[in-house]
């Protein structure tokens, strides 16, 4: 296991924007939406594939990730943090399906 | 995917794995509920309100909960979450961040530290607005907050479990730690009361 995180506090990430068939903890309302990295919060295997029954769940590092109120509905002066696994995020210039 | 768990579904797999493994003799027939029993009579708002009593009246445990909040409750003898192992997150209140916390996937809740989760915890309604709009949500529950205090919401989307530390109240001074502890509510606890 790679004691490299993808992720540091401080960076800016985007979460994915697609809508799995399949049971997943990115909620539907940070969806494709700008976030900064608070810090790792260790690591766990990722629930879209665990929940499907199989035993074959990559365990990934999890990230409390801070998002502006104003970034996820267009407006409000709070912030939300989301727990969020590696593989729904992607550096913020990155493409993002 | 996400939204509610299909209650029907799983709460019949759940007999049929129970009465299959009384049938077959791995489990007794009392056994599981007991095991639940035991875990609920350990789960109390009670213990959450110690935590912070303790935080207030000892800058060091307050330093040590803040930082990993699961081995600094462990020192008073409670854990964060369920069965298994569970990360803690205990968020705190100052003179300029409120913080509340919420589940809006289904309902994860820190319940050794804060019992069973009241009803509305698991409603619809507070879980999808409480992201959106926490001052109208909080000004319902008769929290208002001055206009330079910044909310912070908390979304248990994995597996780490959330707790507030309130502020302690204006002129408690003189108070022991268990009279502080009584101070605190549950829902000083979830963020939707002020202490």
């Amino acid at each position: 296991m790679p004691d490299r995180l993808a992720y540091a506090p401080g960076d800016v990430v985007r979460t994915y924007r697609h809508d799995p068939p399949h049971h997943t903890r990115l909620p539907r309302y940070a969806r494709g939406k700008l976030g900064v990295v608070v810090e790792p919060e260790g690591r766990a295997p990722l629930a879209d594939i665990r929940s499907q029954g199989r035993d074959d769940a990559p365990v990934e590092m999890v990230y409390a990730v801070r998002f502006a109120a104003r970034d996820l509905w267009g407006e409000g002066d709070h912030d939300v943090v989301l727990d969020l696994s590696e593989s729904y995020l992607r550096k913020a210039d990155a493409d993002v399906r | 995917m996400s939204g509610d768990h299909d209650d029907a579904v799983i709460s019949r797999q759940v007999r049929l794995l129970e009465s299959l493994l009384e049938e077959r003799g791995i489990v007794g027939g009392d056994t599981v509920d007991e095991v639940i029993d035991g875990f609920l009579a350990g789960a109390s708002p009670v213990n959450g309100a110690k935590v912070v009593a303790r935080a207030w009246t000892d800058p060091a445990f307050k330093e040590r909960l803040l930082a990993d909040g699961a081995a600094a409750v462990g020192e008073l003898g409670f854990a964060a979450g369920g069965v298994q192992h569970q990360r803690l997150r205990v968020a705190e209140n100052t003179d300029s961040v409120h913080n509340v916390i919420v589940c809006t996937l289904c309902s994860c809740y820190p319940l050794r530290l804060l019992g069973p989760s009241p009803g509305w915890y698991k409603s619809e309604a507070y879980r999808s607005r409480v992201v959106r709009e926490p001052l109208a949500v909080l000004a319902e529950f008769g929290v208002t907050l001055p206009d330079d205090v910044k909310v912070t919401v908390w979304d248990s989307s994995a597996e780490t479990r959330y707790m507030v530390l309130p502020r302690r109240p204006a002129g408690t001074d003189g108070l022991s730690e268990p009279d502080l502890a009584t101070l605190v509510t549950r829902n000083g606890l979830i963020g939707t009361a002020l202490v």
